[in-house]
């Protein structure tokens, strides 16, 4: 035993811990850096799943039947494996829509009725009851028996005030117009490890601590012969297989219509994409959480006398073992596993009698004049709050009434038969589109009273607030009307009759009301909108089949009247981004309405937000003939906006070809003309001196011989510089056209060079310069035109020969091999090239600035040219004063072949 | 289509797979009063077969397509 206070103490350390978690996680998502959107911290947040019903009441249900525990977990994972059927669907369907409650997803599929949200809110406060008051039962039993009870106290009545009053602080402190409760998912996913980690810890210490080992229980448990019935429990002790099956179907359903599971999974989701892990996560979270579920059972039936409160067994095992801090960490695991599922599934309840139960309503009465009230944040925060008090205290007065005669395990089973409830109309919902509101309703409402009629009423009666004879003659003595055999229907465990008379009534109200009516034309549209949610772009809105008027001041006051004024600026001001205009150009179309609907959604719920809008939008009837067509014309354009789309990007594509060839062409243009201004210019030149000089003779035939015989060997050499410019731009003119004639053979290079050498002998003699060509033995060929080469090989001999100092000048020719390459060196002792010259030398028209005249600046450019089309290099190289060199490369052709012809 | 893509036929039939090897006849077999390694076999049977479902729903949904 542990000191009341000590426990009392530690478990509002813990909450408070809790709660500073809540409250750290809520301070990093305003700031924009959510700690919980991670898929781990999901997965975790699922597991809200394991209740104190997994934490005490599995060993209580394992002591009873060996394996009736299991269904509860195994059902779930089957329904997991088909979650990427199912709830990848009901998440986009719930994101686009902005969802708030499983209510509001029902509400909203059945063309956004209100009545239907109302009978949904209902039949899962009512369902949910009785789960609620298991977790009061298992944390004051469990307060009990750690503290051996505190005298004249109501431990359950005062468990829920207290976590009433901190759901209230946890999950209603602001009003988020998302629905989001990040602070409360961060703290639930650590409950999770919490409740994993201590049940976990008692695990091994019974299993390894108490007994050697699992063999060892198992071999006792074998051994004694109360039971050994339990080591092949099924069709016996365990019920029947039908049992079993419906435990695993019912188990497949709660997984999604449990509305904290719905809260945590569809509401709180922050990424579809966290799915994904999730699905193993989560079942394996979920078999960890049982691997000691049989030792721990058959340790404390082994250990404790028959008829001990098996549900206990994971708290009085260590305390009979004197493990105290044990026991305390127990404790805390189950308060975790019990505040969890409170939290979660009261606030997830309040959301849902606020915005589809109360919200309706109020609206709707005209006396409150509520759709005039300047500012509803407070009222909704106050429903809520009183919502969530009430619930905890309902919950109080069914454990009360009805749940101290059940053991922990069916009392939930009798909740998860309610929520079950929801399957057809939701499933239904979202792969056919035949389902109508009126269906959903009789569907709903005949399986809920069916629930009532079997599993509610007789826990009444089983706990004499009602008379048995109820149980055992049927009401008024009508033997086929009894609770547990309707219609004479016997031998079924109460669960599994249950299931079958209540799924039965459900599913045949919902197809045959079903198809007894057309749906309408709002529960039209809806259906589409959630059938084929995957069939529309994830980005586009939903199609708009509006036709009305509204003022743009009364959307904005409306809204303003729920989120506030600043909130529903921002609002406004998100909805002009989105669209591209100014704030003050918004205008007040069907977009702007739609938008304003769904913005209100995420706060009051979409059968309260569509009162709401109806009340300020002048909303023309439309015929179901007319939304036929428009959801005809409205997937047709889609189509042809997608080809659209697809034009428009080639389109864009060819522009941009387009445009880049026009540039191309610009620049061409431009150097066309420059060069076009150069040649006149290099043409003049020359043409101007022979023209002055002609004019000279022609005007003096008395001109002295000698000087005569000077201006003609000048106009003669301008009219050779006339001529070779008029080469050159002719000989670049075809290069650059592509016209130019290659004669492509295997060159040798060492004949070349000689060659290109005898030829300049003359010029070279002349100025008296001293020339050396030093080649190789063998090298291989190169693949070219000998003519060009030549033509490369002179231009550079006669450039060296023009910058040499005639008398003094060297010119030496090299040729190497290396790298796949034939490299030819020109170099000469002239004046060198300087550093900033050494590239443009190579440009048309560009020359070193101390160059000798006669050059036209070409040669070079066509050198370049000719090397470049053989795919060598051309550039130079020079020592300021000591002279340039010239180099150029050549590929070499196949190696092979070179030697041979060397 | 989006909506029913390979990976969401595989996991059907995973719990397909699951359903039927946690229903009659397949628990039948197995609820046998025996023990494998000291544990009872449908004990051992349950936790085995729940942890191979698993490991192949993994399988499924993180395998790159």
């Amino acid at each position: 035993m542990l000191a009341t206070w000590t426990v009392v103490f530690i478990s509002f350390c813990y909450l408070g811990l809790l709660f500073a978690i809540a409250y750290y996680a809520d301070e990093r998502a305003d700031a924009g850096r959510s700690v919980i959107a991670s898929p781990y911290i999901y997965s975790l947040s699922l597991a809200v799943y394991a209740t104190a019903w997994t934490f005490y009441g599995s060993v209580g249900r394992a002591a009873e039947n060996g394996v009736g525990f299991l269904p509860i977990y195994i059902g779930p994972t089957l329904m997991i494996a088909l979650w990427w059927l199912v709830m990848r669907k009901i998440l986009r369907i719930s994101k686009q829509n902005r969802i708030t409650s499983l209510a509001d997803f029902i509400a909203s599929r059945y063309g956004k009725s209100a009545l239907l949200g109302g009978v949904v809110t209902v039949i899962a406060v009512i369902g949910i009851l009785p789960y609620i008051s298991l977790q009061l039962k298992a944390v004051s039993a469990s307060f009990t028996t750690i503290t051996g009870g505190v005298p004249g106290a109501d431990t359950a009545l005062w468990v829920a005030l207290i976590l009433a009053a901190f759901t209230v602080l946890f999950g209603t402190r602001h009003l988020d117009a998302s629905e989001h409760h990040e602070g409360m998912v961060a703290a639930i996913a650590f409950e999770s490890l919490v409740k994993l980690i201590a049940f976990l810890a008692v695990g091994a210490w019974v299993t390894w601590g108490l007994y050697n080992g699992f063999g060892d229980i198992f071999a006792r448990a074998a051994a004694a012969p109360e039971l050994s019935a339990m080591l092949a429990p099924l069709g016996g002790v365990a019920g029947d297989y039908s049992s079993w099956i419906w435990l695993t179907i019912l188990s497949m359903f709660a997984i999604i219509f449990l509305p904290r599971q719905f809260q945590v999974t569809v509401i709180e989701n922050k990424d579809e994409k966290h799915l994904r892990k999730a699905i193993w996560l989560f079942p394996l979270y979920m078999l960890a959480i049982n691997i000691f579920v049989l030792p721990l059972a058959f340790g404390g039936l082994l250990h404790f006398p028959k008829g001990s409160d098996a549900d206990a067994f994971v708290l009085t095992l260590p305390m009979a073992g004197k493990q105290e801090l044990l026991a305390l960490v127990v404790f805390i695991g189950g308060l975790s596993a019990a505040t969890g599922m409170v939290i979660v599934e009261t606030i997830a309840l309040s959301t849902m009698v606020c915005n589809d139960l109360l919200m309706p309503v109020l609206l709707r009465m005209r006396a409150l004049r509520l759709t005039e009230r300047r500012d509803l944040t407070g009222l909704l925060l106050g429903i809520r709050r009183g919502a969530i008090l009430l619930i905890l205290l309902l919950g109080y007065l069914y454990f009360r009434l009805a749940g101290e005669a059940y053991a922990l395990v069916s009392i939930g089973l009798i909740s998860f038969a309610a929520v079950a409830q929801f399957a057809p109309a939701t499933l239904g919902g979202i792969f056919w589109k035949g389902g109508t509101r009126r269906g959903a309703l009789v569907g709903l409402s005949a399986g809920f009273a069916v629930w009532v009629y079997t599993l509610l009423l007789p826990a009444f009666a089983r706990s004499g607030w009602l008379p048995l004879s109820f149980l055992d003659t049927g009401p008024f003595g009508i033997e086929l009307l009894k609770p547990l055999a309707l219609f004479g229907v016997s031998g079924l465990d109460q669960i599994t009759h249950a299931m079958i008379w209540s799924m039965l009534a459900n599913v045949g109200g919902y197809v045959t009301v079903s198809l007894l009516r057309a749906p309408s034309v709002e529960e039209h549209r809806q259906a589409s909108l959630f059938v084929d949610v995957f069939k529309r772009p994830r980005e586009a809105a939903s199609p708009r089949f509006w036709r009305g008027t509204a003022s743009l001041r009364d959307l904005y006051d409306l809204l303003a009247r729920f989120v506030g004024a600043q909130a529903a600026e921002e609002v406004f001001a998100a909805y002009a981004r989105v669209r591209h205009v100014e704030r003050s150009q918004v205008q007040a179309d069907a977009d702007l309405v739609h938008y304003v609907e769904t913005q209100l959604a995420g706060v009051i719920g979409a059968a309260s937000a569509h009162i709401m809008i109806a009340s300020v939008v002048k909303e023309e009837a439309l015929s179901l003939d007319e939304v036929r067509t428009m959801l005809d014309e409205a997937s047709q354009i889609i189509v042809y906006s997608h080809r659209l789309e697809q034009k428009s990007q080639e389109l864009e594509r060819a522009t941009q070809e387009l445009r880049a060839a026009n540039e191309r062409l610009t620049e061409l243009d431009r150097l066309k003309d420059e060069f076009v201004a150069t040649v006149s210019h290099e043409l003049r030149t020359p043409l101007t001196s022979i023209r002055a000089f002609s004019q000279i003779l022609y005007d003096n035939p008395q001109m002295a011989g000698e000087q005569r015989a000077q201006f003609l060997a000048i106009i003669t050499k301008e009219t050779e510089r006339l001529t070779r410019l008029i080469n050159q731009v002719l000989d670049l003119a075809r290069i650059e056209a592509g016209r130019a004639e290659w004669r492509v053979a295997g060159v040798d290079m060492r004949a070349l060079l000689a060659d290109a050498l005898a030829r300049m002998s003359q010029v070279f003699q002349e100025r008296r310069i001293a020339v050396q060509l030093r080649t190789p033995e063998r090298v291989p060929v190169v693949r070219a035109d000998v003519d060009r080469i030549i033509q490369v090989v002179l231009n550079l001999l006669s450039n060296a020969a023009k910058f040499c100092e005639p008398g003094r000048g060297r010119v030496e020719i090299g040729l190497i091999e290396e790298g796949g390459f034939l490299r030819v060196d020109v170099r000469d002792n002239g004046p060198g090239v300087d550093a900033r010259d050494r590239e443009i030398i190579f440009d048309k028209f560009r020359q070193a600035g101390r160059s000798p005249a006669g050059g036209s600046g070409l040669g070079l450019h066509i050198c370049r040219r000719i090397v470049e089309h053989f795919g060598g290099r051309i550039w130079v190289t020079s020592g300021g004063g000591k002279g340039s060199c010239f180099s150029f490369t050549l590929p070499c052709a196949d190696a092979t072949l070179s030697r041979q012809a060397a | 289509m989006e909506e029913f893509d390979v990976r969401a036929q595989r996991l059907a039939a995973l719990a397909l797979l699951g359903f039927l090897l946690f229903s009659y006849p397949l628990l039948a077999a197995f609820n046998v009063e025996a023990s494998v390694f000291g544990i009872p076999v449908l004990y051992a049977y349950f936790f085995v077969a729940w942890a191979a479902l698993i490991a192949l729903m993994a399988l499924v949904v993180e395998r790159r397509e």
